[in-house]
């Protein structure tokens, strides 16, 4: 697939812009603070709804606007649909595709897919796990757009547990202790209601659907992606160690890997999970276990590369991670997008080739550099100039 | 912003649900220009819907004496009680014409983030119903998201030492659609409730 034009109104520095875009490489080249993320940005958002840069949407719009508007047309095997996603900080976005709008603004996610390379990735290897998860669950998203739901149903329920842990533990602590009422009902007083915890059972069976559908995906995820990235690695870091994936789940006795993908199996180990923690939870008033809480281990050789990896060889793996998902979509269907946001400039001579040969036969690859010489010859396509905030093209 | 009392008007009409600031203003505007008869019956409508509705004490729902006109009615079926949400799930229920049995309004869902737990519910109210052995069958019919299912799996635990029939209502497919329109999670719920056909 490839996208056919972009055009942003009030986007981060831009008021309004409007692109036409080809097929094959095309470089966005300028001096640093001049917008060229903003424009890679904001397909990334088209694809993933969210930003590869900020947690939240307020910083998306730009300053003193109520809202965004992103619009692509994508073009995947000679049919176009024009998505339209519409960012609305602290509200609910909408979404349009082909002028109609859609129920849920995540209807229309699977139209596009990308790939997105930058310097943040360097985070996959060496920041706190939520990277990693968030890497694994937007793949999930790309591939199926049903995790969507399974993941937004997940972090409600966690929410909601969450909450209802907090409140008994403060009320534990005495701090918020309710008076209780008179129980007339014998019924009603056997079972047990009226007690906070009454409740957590139920929301404990929810997370256990919900978190066994994701953690079963994850797990499935990874076994594909061990391979890819394997020989991704490999390819660009011939001399360096073998790179290696595991699925770290927190909290559960069993050792996963011997439970493989089956839903129940996992549910069942989930629902141990919690009894287990359940006293630890009553304390701290946070659920303890459940994917939100999982890792994916990185190994270079023997060592885990969070910790042990140069920066050469952490930059290596981030990039492998990344192709291993390019190569992981493609075969499921269609050429990703790739999108490099500043990334030659970070590479050394011989990473850099690899990378190129690699990237060189996709669809369509959008590039950002600061200047012309970061982007390789063997890239050479359309040229835009963005400078303060105007995009020209000059090729 | 304009002169006090007009503004009043705006920023009270816009507490409402659904409405915004615009809307606010435009049936302001038009309440100014109105005939002071229907301004006045509207006022009424208002203040008479606070002082004469209230809940019936047997079901939850809205009502204009004691018990609302369901409970009232004999001919309906007081071996059957849904479990609802809320006032407005009766009335759809009630268009359907295919439900004879009695209701019991919650008053809302179970959602901490809310600080709504069992006890702010009618589920007290509930299980004095049940106690007396008259009720067979509880259909739960609250909303199908994960608050209502949550309440739904809560009242079915809740219930179950009485040895009631227990129910939920089916999600799935929309009558007279299209298969390929629906979403992953509907049609996945659809498969999950699939039932036998007796031919």
């Amino acid at each position: 697939m490839h996208v056919a034009s972009l055009s942003l109104t009030d986007f981060r520095s831009y008021p309004e812009v409007e692109l036409t875009l080809e097929p094959g490489a095309t470089a966005f080249v300028g001096p640093n603070g001049q917008g060229k993320t903003n424009l890679v940005e904001a397909l990334g958002y088209v694809a993933t709804h969210s930003s590869h840069r900020v947690a939240t949407d307020a910083p998306l719009v730009r300053h003193g606007a109520q809202r965004a508007v992103v619009r692509a047309v994508i073009v995947r095997d000679d049919r176009r649909a024009l998505v339209e996603v519409e960012i609305n900080p602290g509200r609910a976005n909408r979404a349009r595709v082909n002028r109609s709008p859609v129920p849920r603004p995540r209807d229309a996610l699977g139209l596009l897919r990308t790939v997105l390379f930058a310097p943040e990735d360097l985070a996959l290897v060496k920041g706190d796990p939520s990277e990693r998860r968030r890497f694994m669950d937007e793949l999930l998203v790309a591939r199926a757009p049903r995790f969507a739901a399974v993941r937004a149903d997940y972090e409600r329920v966690l929410k909601q547990r969450n909450t209802l842990l907090r409140t008994a533990a403060a009320s534990r602590a005495g701090r918020r202790r309710a008076p209780r009422r008179q129980d007339d009902d014998a019924a009603f007083a056997a079972a047990g209601a009226g007690d906070v915890l009454s409740t957590l059972e139920i929301w404990d069976t929810h997370l256990v659907r919900f978190g066994a559908e994701l953690l079963a995906a994850r797990l499935h995820l990874v076994d594909l992606l061990r391979p890819l990235a394997a020989k991704a690695y490999a390819t660009l870091a011939p001399s360096s160690g073998l790179a290696d994936l595991e699925y770290r789940a927190s909290g559960l006795s069993t050792d996963i890997p011997t439970l493989g993908t089956n839903r129940e199996l996992l549910a069942e180990c989930i629902r141990a999970g919690l009894a287990e923690a359940r006293q630890a939870e009553l304390e701290r008033g946070v659920t303890l276990v459940g994917p939100h809480r999982d890792d994916l281990l990185l190994r270079l050789g023997e060592l885990p590369a969070r910790g042990y990896a140069s920066h050469g060889e952490s930059w290596s793996f981030a990039l492998a991670l990344r192709l291993a998902a390019y190569d992981l979509l493609r075969t499921d269907g269609g050429d990703p997008v790739l999108i490099l946001d500043d990334v030659f400039a970070e590479l050394d001579g011989q990473r850099r080739r690899r990378l190129t040969e690699i990237v060189a036969p996709a669809e369509q690859v959008l590039i950002t550099a600061a200047v012309p010489d970061d982007v390789p010859p063997e890239l050479t396509g359309a040229r835009f100039d963005v400078t303060e905030g105007s995009v020209t093209r000059v090729r | 912003m304009y002169e006090g009392v007009v503004q009043n008007l705006i920023d009270e009409l816009g507490l409402l649900p659904g409405v915004g600031p615009k809307s606010a203003q435009r049936i302001a505007f038009h309440l100014l220009a109105a005939d002071p008869a229907d301004v006045k019956r509207l006022a009424h409508a208002l203040l008479e819907v606070k002082e004469k509705v209230r809940f019936c004490r047997v079901c939850g729902n809205v009502a204009a004496e004691e018990e609302c006109r369901i409970c009232r009615d004999q001919r309906r079926d007081p071996q059957v009680i849904c479990v609802v949400e809320e006032p407005k799930d009766v009335v759809a229920i009630e268009r359907t014409r295919e439900f004879r049995g009695r209701y019991h309004v919650l008053g809302g869902a179970i959602s901490p983030i809310d600080g709504v737990g069992p006890d702010d519910l009618k589920i007290r109210e509930l299980m004095v119903r049940l106690a007396d052995g008259q009720v067979t069958e509880l259909i739960l019919a609250t909303d199908p998201n994960l608050e209502g299912e949550a309440t739904a799996t809560y009242l079915a635990r809740l219930v179950k030492p009485l040895g009631l029939k227990v129910t939920r209502l089916a999600s799935g497919l929309p009558v007279g659609g299209d298969l390929e329109y629906a979403d992953e999670v509907t049609l996945g719920r659809a498969f999950e409730g699939r039932r036998l056909l007796d031919v």
